[in-house]
C-alpha cells in the first residue's frame, strides 16, 4: 500500500496518462477536457444568443461523465491514498522554494496550493478573487482559441505529431514562462 | 449504463492527477522554472507512448471495442490561433497553476476556491465565443 500512498513518479504517471488517452480512444472518444468549458456555456443557454455554442451538447455527455470521474478520482486520493492525517507535502527543488519565499510566497511544498492564492481568506478578498477569476478566464479563453489545452494539444496533438498542437504548446510555454518569470513577482 | 467506462477512466485520471502532484501549483511554477524534471517527464513519456498507440489506430492494428477504425481528428490550421491562444492560455496555466484537468480533479481535493477558477474558465470560453469572429485566427 505505500507504494500506492507515496508520491507517484514521472515514469509511473506519464504512462498512466498515456492509459487514459488510449482508453478514451479505444471508447471511441477523444481525450480533451477544455472542451467541457464550451459544454457548460451551452448548457448554460449561450447557444440562445450565440450560435457558436448552438451545438447537440448530449453529445458531449460523456465527456461530463470523465470529470466527474476525475473529481472523485481527487476525492479518493487526497482521502483514502494519502499517508495518515500528515499535511501531504510537495517535494519541491529547494531553489523553489527559496525562490517563491523572494517573491512573497512561503512554506512553498508544505501542501498542495499555496494560501497566498487559494486560501478561502484569499478567495473572498477583492485582489485575491480578480486573481483566481482572470487566471480562469485566460484558460478558458486561450485553450478554445488554440482549440485545446494540455490534454487536447500537449498529449494527444503532439503524440499525432499535429503543426497546431506544437505551436500551441510552444505559446503555452510562452505564456507560462512570461508569467512565471516577469508578472508572479509582481503580483504578491 | 454506456457511461460508466468513462466515470471509471475519470477516476483513473484523477487519481494519477493528485499522486503525480500534476494538481499541485508548485509543480507548475517548477516546471516553468526549469527547476525539475518531474512535469517533462510526465508529459514526455505519455506523448511519447501516445505516438506508439497513434501509430496502431492509424495502421488500424487497433480499433475500437465497437471494432470501428480509430479517427484522430486534425486540430484546427492557423498560426494566430494557435500561438495568440496558446500564450493567453500559458498565461492563466502559470498563475492558476492548473491547466483544466487539475482544475476539477482540485474540486474533489475539497479546494473551494478553484470554483471560482472554473467559473472564470466557463467565462472565458464564453467570451471567445463572443469574439471569436474579431480574433485572428
Amino acid at each position: 500500500m505505500e507504494f500506492i500512498t507515496q508520491p507517484w513518479a514521472w515514469y509511473v504517471a506519464g504512462p498512466v496518462l498515456a492509459i487514459v488517452m488510449f482508453l478514451l480512444f479505444y471508447f471511441g472518444e477523444k481525450f480533451g477536457i477544455s472542451s467541457n468549458l464550451e459544454t457548460f456555456c451551452s448548457i448554460g443557454g449561450a447557444g440562445k444568443f450565440i450560435d457558436y455554442f448552438k451545438i447537440d451538447w448530449k453529445q458531449n455527455n460523456w465527456n461530463l461523465v470523465f470529470i466527474a470521474g476525475a473529481i472523485a478520482g481527487g476525492f479518493i486520493a487526497a482521502n483514502y491514498l494519502s499517508p495518515g492525517d500528515t499535511a501531504i507535502e510537495v517535494a519541491l527543488n529547494p531553489q523553489t522554494v527559496q525562490d517563491l519565499a523572494d517573491i512573497g510566497i512561503q512554506n512553498a511544498g508544505a501542501t498542495y496550493l499555496p494560501d497566498e492564492i487559494f486560501s478561502v481568506a484569499t478567495m473572498l478578498s477583492l485582489k485575491g478573487f480578480f486573481i483566481l477569476i482572470m487566471a480562469g478566464i485566460m484558460v478558458g479563453f486561450g485553450a478554445r482559441w488554440a482549440g485545446g489545452c494540455t490534454s487536447g494539444h500537449a498529449i494527444v496533438g503532439l503524440s499525432n505529431l499535429e503543426l497546431p498542437s506544437l505551436i500551441s504548446v510552444i505559446g503555452f510555454f510562452i505564456g507560462g514562462l512570461v508569467m512565471t518569470w516577469f508578472i508572479l513577482p509582481l503580483i504578491f | 449504463m454506456k457511461y460508466i467506462k468513462f466515470f471509471l477512466v475519470g477516476i483513473l485520471f484523477g487519481i494519477v492527477m493528485s499522486k503525480a502532484e500534476i494538481i499541485s501549483w508548485y509543480r507548475i511554477y517548477e516546471m516553468f522554472k526549469f527547476q525539475s524534471f518531474h512535469m517533462y517527464g510526465i508529459i514526455g513519456s505519455a506523448v511519447a507512448l501516445g505516438m506508439i498507440s497513434m501509430f496502431f489506430f492509424r495502421n488500424r492494428m487497433i480499433k475500437t471495442f465497437e471494432g470501428n477504425d480509430i479517427h484522430v481528428a486534425p486540430k484546427k490550421q492557423g498560426l494566430y490561433r494557435n500561438l495568440l491562444g496558446g500564450i493567453l492560455f500559458g498565461l492563466g496555466w502559470a498563475l492558476a497553476g492548473a491547466c483544466p484537468g487539475p482544475m476539477f480533479v482540485l474540486i474533489g481535493k475539497g479546494v473551494i476556491s478553484i470554483l471560482v477558477v472554473i467559473f472564470g474558465a466557463t467565462l472565458g470560453a464564453f467570451f471567445y465565443g463572443l469574439f471569436k469572429d474579431k480574433l485572428p485566427h
